[in-house]
Protein backbone atom coordinates (compact mmCIF):
# COMPACT_ATOMS: atom_id res chain seq x y z
CA UNK A 1 0.00 0.00 0.00
CA UNK A 2 1.07 3.56 -0.65
CA UNK A 3 1.75 6.10 2.05
CA UNK A 4 -1.41 8.01 1.05
CA UNK A 5 -3.66 5.01 1.70
CA UNK A 6 -2.29 4.74 5.23
CA UNK A 7 -2.86 8.48 5.67
CA UNK A 8 -6.51 8.15 4.62
CA UNK A 9 -7.05 5.27 7.05
CA UNK A 10 -5.35 7.29 9.82
CA UNK A 11 -7.66 10.19 9.06
CA UNK A 12 -10.71 7.89 9.32
CA UNK A 13 -9.56 6.65 12.74
CA UNK A 14 -8.82 10.19 13.95
CA UNK A 15 -12.26 11.31 12.77
CA UNK A 16 -13.87 8.42 14.64
CA UNK A 17 -11.96 9.31 17.80
CA UNK A 18 -13.04 12.93 17.42
CA UNK A 19 -16.67 11.87 17.06
CA UNK A 20 -16.28 9.66 20.14
CA UNK A 21 -14.90 12.55 22.17
CA UNK A 22 -17.65 14.83 20.89
CA UNK A 23 -20.32 12.43 22.15
CA UNK A 24 -18.73 11.38 25.42
CA UNK A 25 -16.93 14.38 26.89
CA UNK A 26 -18.71 16.55 29.44
CA UNK A 27 -16.60 19.70 29.32
CA UNK A 28 -17.53 22.27 26.65
CA UNK A 29 -13.89 23.11 25.95
CA UNK A 30 -12.98 19.44 25.45
CA UNK A 31 -15.97 18.97 23.14
CA UNK A 32 -14.71 21.94 21.14
CA UNK A 33 -11.28 20.30 20.98
CA UNK A 34 -12.88 17.11 19.62
CA UNK A 35 -14.39 19.19 16.82
CA UNK A 36 -10.91 20.55 16.02
CA UNK A 37 -9.63 16.96 15.95
CA UNK A 38 -12.29 16.02 13.39
CA UNK A 39 -11.37 19.06 11.28
CA UNK A 40 -7.73 17.97 11.38
CA UNK A 41 -8.66 14.45 10.31
CA UNK A 42 -10.53 15.81 7.30
CA UNK A 43 -7.54 18.03 6.43
CA UNK A 44 -5.28 14.99 6.46
CA UNK A 45 -7.52 13.12 4.03
CA UNK A 46 -7.59 16.19 1.77
CA UNK A 47 -3.79 16.29 1.68
CA UNK A 48 -3.59 12.53 1.02
CA UNK A 49 -6.09 12.72 -1.85
CA UNK A 50 -4.27 15.76 -3.20
CA UNK A 51 -1.09 13.71 -3.44
CA UNK A 52 -2.87 10.65 -4.85
CA UNK A 53 -4.28 12.67 -7.74
CA UNK A 54 -1.26 14.99 -8.01
CA UNK A 55 -3.71 17.91 -7.89
CA UNK A 56 -3.04 20.89 -5.67
CA UNK A 57 -6.72 21.81 -5.24
CA UNK A 58 -6.90 19.56 -2.18
CA UNK A 59 -4.23 21.63 -0.45
CA UNK A 60 -6.07 24.85 -1.37
CA UNK A 61 -9.12 23.37 0.35
CA UNK A 62 -7.09 22.60 3.48
CA UNK A 63 -5.88 26.18 3.48
CA UNK A 64 -9.46 27.46 3.55
CA UNK A 65 -10.49 24.90 6.17
CA UNK A 66 -7.70 26.14 8.44
CA UNK A 67 -8.82 29.77 7.98
CA UNK A 68 -12.43 28.90 8.77
CA UNK A 69 -11.32 26.82 11.78
CA UNK A 70 -9.38 29.79 13.14
CA UNK A 71 -12.42 32.07 12.79
CA UNK A 72 -14.62 29.39 14.34
CA UNK A 73 -12.25 28.98 17.29
CA UNK A 74 -12.27 32.73 17.99
CA UNK A 75 -16.07 33.01 17.97
CA UNK A 76 -16.54 29.69 19.78
CA UNK A 77 -14.19 30.70 22.57
CA UNK A 78 -16.06 33.98 23.03
CA UNK A 79 -19.34 32.04 23.29
CA UNK A 80 -17.83 29.58 25.79
CA UNK A 81 -16.51 32.49 27.85
CA UNK A 82 -19.99 34.02 27.96
CA UNK A 83 -21.69 30.70 28.80
CA UNK A 84 -19.22 30.04 31.61
CA UNK A 85 -19.83 33.52 33.00
CA UNK A 86 -23.60 33.19 32.95
CA UNK A 87 -23.93 29.58 34.14
CA UNK A 88 -20.84 29.39 36.40
CA UNK A 89 -20.09 25.96 34.97
CA UNK A 90 -18.40 24.35 31.97
CA UNK A 91 -20.31 21.10 32.35
CA UNK A 92 -22.51 20.47 29.34
CA UNK A 93 -25.10 18.75 31.57
CA UNK A 94 -25.71 22.01 33.42
CA UNK A 95 -26.48 23.94 30.26
CA UNK A 96 -29.94 22.56 29.62
CA UNK A 97 -32.24 25.55 29.09
CA UNK A 98 -33.48 24.09 25.82
CA UNK A 99 -34.15 20.68 27.35
CA UNK A 100 -37.76 19.67 27.88
CA UNK B 1 10.12 -0.65 4.43
CA UNK B 2 11.55 2.69 3.49
CA UNK B 3 12.59 5.30 6.03
CA UNK B 4 9.65 7.41 4.87
CA UNK B 5 7.15 4.70 5.79
CA UNK B 6 8.75 4.08 9.19
CA UNK B 7 8.69 7.80 9.95
CA UNK B 8 5.05 7.90 8.87
CA UNK B 9 4.14 5.11 11.27
CA UNK B 10 5.98 6.80 14.16
CA UNK B 11 4.09 10.05 13.51
CA UNK B 12 0.80 8.18 13.04
CA UNK B 13 1.33 6.43 16.38
CA UNK B 14 1.99 9.81 18.02
CA UNK B 15 -1.17 11.25 16.48
CA UNK B 16 -3.31 8.28 17.52
CA UNK B 17 -1.84 8.26 21.04
CA UNK B 18 -2.55 11.97 21.37
CA UNK B 19 -6.11 11.55 20.14
CA UNK B 20 -6.82 8.68 22.55
CA UNK B 21 -5.23 10.65 25.38
CA UNK B 22 -7.42 13.64 24.50
CA UNK B 23 -10.51 11.53 25.20
CA UNK B 24 -9.06 9.66 28.17
CA UNK B 25 -7.94 12.70 30.19
CA UNK B 26 -10.46 14.40 32.46
CA UNK B 27 -8.62 17.70 32.89
CA UNK B 28 -9.07 20.05 29.89
CA UNK B 29 -5.47 21.29 30.00
CA UNK B 30 -4.19 17.72 29.56
CA UNK B 31 -6.59 17.27 26.65
CA UNK B 32 -5.32 20.51 25.10
CA UNK B 33 -1.69 19.40 25.36
CA UNK B 34 -2.60 16.04 23.75
CA UNK B 35 -4.29 17.90 20.93
CA UNK B 36 -1.06 19.87 20.36
CA UNK B 37 0.78 16.54 20.04
CA UNK B 38 -1.76 15.41 17.42
CA UNK B 39 -1.36 18.65 15.47
CA UNK B 40 2.44 18.58 15.46
CA UNK B 41 2.41 14.92 14.37
CA UNK B 42 -0.03 15.80 11.58
CA UNK B 43 2.30 18.61 10.48
CA UNK B 44 5.08 16.02 10.18
CA UNK B 45 2.80 13.79 8.11
CA UNK B 46 2.00 16.75 5.82
CA UNK B 47 5.75 17.18 5.31
CA UNK B 48 6.05 13.49 4.39
CA UNK B 49 3.15 13.85 1.95
CA UNK B 50 4.89 16.77 0.26
CA UNK B 51 2.76 19.63 1.57
CA UNK B 52 5.45 21.88 3.04
CA UNK B 53 3.40 25.08 3.12
CA UNK B 54 0.52 23.35 4.89
CA UNK B 55 2.92 21.84 7.44
CA UNK B 56 4.15 25.34 8.28
CA UNK B 57 0.61 26.74 8.39
CA UNK B 58 -0.50 23.83 10.57
CA UNK B 59 2.23 24.60 13.12
CA UNK B 60 1.74 28.38 13.05
CA UNK B 61 -2.05 28.59 12.94
CA UNK B 62 -3.23 25.38 14.63
CA UNK B 63 -0.52 24.44 17.11
CA UNK B 64 0.29 28.11 17.61
CA UNK B 65 -2.67 30.45 17.43
CA UNK B 66 -5.69 28.21 17.94
CA UNK B 67 -4.19 26.12 20.74
CA UNK B 68 -2.95 29.23 22.53
CA UNK B 69 -6.56 30.43 22.42
CA UNK B 70 -7.72 27.13 23.92
CA UNK B 71 -5.11 27.10 26.68
CA UNK B 72 -5.77 30.78 27.37
CA UNK B 73 -9.49 30.13 27.80
CA UNK B 74 -8.88 27.12 30.04
CA UNK B 75 -6.62 29.22 32.27
CA UNK B 76 -8.97 32.21 32.20
CA UNK B 77 -11.99 30.14 33.24
CA UNK B 78 -9.90 28.16 35.70
CA UNK B 79 -11.43 24.97 34.31
CA UNK B 80 -11.03 22.07 36.70
CA UNK B 81 -11.29 18.34 36.13
CA UNK B 82 -14.43 17.08 34.52
CA UNK B 83 -17.21 16.13 36.89
CA UNK B 84 -18.05 12.48 36.68
CA UNK B 85 -21.75 12.66 36.05
CA UNK B 86 -23.61 9.59 34.96
CA UNK B 87 -23.55 9.79 31.20
CA UNK B 88 -26.89 9.76 29.53
CA UNK B 89 -28.24 6.49 28.23
CA UNK B 90 -28.44 7.97 24.75
CA UNK B 91 -24.67 8.48 24.78
CA UNK B 92 -24.04 4.91 25.94
CA UNK B 93 -26.45 3.09 23.65
CA UNK B 94 -26.30 5.34 20.58
CA UNK B 95 -23.05 7.28 20.90
CA UNK B 96 -20.47 4.52 21.18
CA UNK B 97 -22.01 2.30 18.46
CA UNK B 98 -22.36 5.40 16.30
CA UNK B 99 -18.66 6.25 16.59
CA UNK B 100 -17.59 2.63 15.99
CA UNK B 101 -19.94 2.28 13.00
CA UNK B 102 -18.69 5.58 11.59
CA UNK B 103 -15.07 4.44 11.77
CA UNK B 104 -15.89 1.01 10.32
CA UNK B 105 -17.94 2.43 7.45
CA UNK B 106 -15.23 4.97 6.65
CA UNK B 107 -12.50 2.32 6.69
CA UNK B 108 -14.65 -0.10 4.69
CA UNK B 109 -15.44 2.42 1.97
CA UNK B 110 -11.78 3.39 1.80
CA UNK B 111 -10.70 -0.23 1.40
CA UNK B 112 -13.38 -0.76 -1.28
CA UNK B 113 -12.43 2.27 -3.30
CA UNK B 114 -10.45 1.79 -6.46
CA UNK B 115 -6.80 2.66 -6.29
CA UNK B 116 -6.50 5.89 -8.26
CA UNK B 117 -4.38 6.22 -11.32
CA UNK B 118 -1.24 6.99 -9.43
CA UNK B 119 0.46 10.03 -10.90
CA UNK B 120 3.59 9.81 -8.80
CA UNK B 121 4.57 12.47 -6.31
CA UNK B 122 7.88 13.56 -7.76
CA UNK B 123 6.88 15.67 -10.74
CA UNK B 124 3.91 17.64 -9.52
CA UNK B 125 4.99 18.10 -5.92
CA UNK B 126 8.53 19.30 -6.54
CA UNK B 127 7.57 22.98 -6.41
CA UNK B 128 4.29 22.43 -4.60
CA UNK B 129 4.52 25.48 -2.33
CA UNK B 130 5.10 27.87 -5.19
CA UNK B 131 2.37 26.29 -7.29
CA UNK B 132 -0.03 26.33 -4.35
CA UNK B 133 0.57 30.04 -3.84
CA UNK B 134 0.12 30.66 -7.54
CA UNK B 135 -3.16 28.74 -7.49
CA UNK B 136 -4.35 30.70 -4.42
CA UNK B 137 -3.65 34.05 -6.03
CA UNK B 138 -5.04 33.24 -9.48
CA UNK B 139 -7.85 30.67 -9.66
CA UNK B 140 -8.88 31.02 -6.03
CA UNK B 141 -8.33 34.77 -5.70
CA UNK B 142 -11.97 35.56 -4.92
CA UNK B 143 -12.45 32.97 -2.13
CA UNK B 144 -9.06 33.98 -0.75
CA UNK B 145 -10.14 37.61 -0.48
CA UNK B 146 -13.50 36.53 0.95
CA UNK B 147 -11.71 34.85 3.86
CA UNK B 148 -10.41 38.26 4.94
CA UNK B 149 -14.02 39.42 5.32
CA UNK B 150 -14.78 36.21 7.23
CA UNK B 151 -11.91 36.87 9.63
CA UNK B 152 -13.02 40.49 10.07
CA UNK B 153 -16.54 39.32 10.94
CA UNK B 154 -15.09 36.71 13.33
CA UNK B 155 -13.02 39.39 15.11
CA UNK B 156 -16.06 41.66 15.46
CA UNK B 157 -18.20 38.75 16.66
CA UNK B 158 -15.63 37.66 19.23
CA UNK B 159 -15.22 41.19 20.59
CA UNK B 160 -18.99 41.77 20.83
CA UNK B 161 -19.64 38.36 22.41
CA UNK B 162 -16.86 38.69 24.95
CA UNK B 163 -18.06 42.08 26.20
CA UNK B 164 -18.94 41.89 29.84
CA UNK B 165 -22.37 43.52 29.73
CA UNK B 166 -24.00 41.06 27.38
Amino acid sequence: MQLESYAVILSAILFGLGALGFVFKRNIITIFMSIELMLNAVNLSFVAFSRMRALLEGQVFVFFVIVVAAAEAAVGMAIILQVARNRQSLNIERIDLLKL
Amino acid sequence: MSAETILFFVLAAAALGGAVNLIAQTHPIHSALSLIVVMVALAGIYLLLGAELLAAVQIIVYAGAIMVLFVFTIMLLNAGAEERTAISRAATWLGLPFAVILTVVLGWSISLSQAPTYAGPGVAMARASGQLSQLLFTSYMFPFELTSILILVAILGAVVLAKRDF
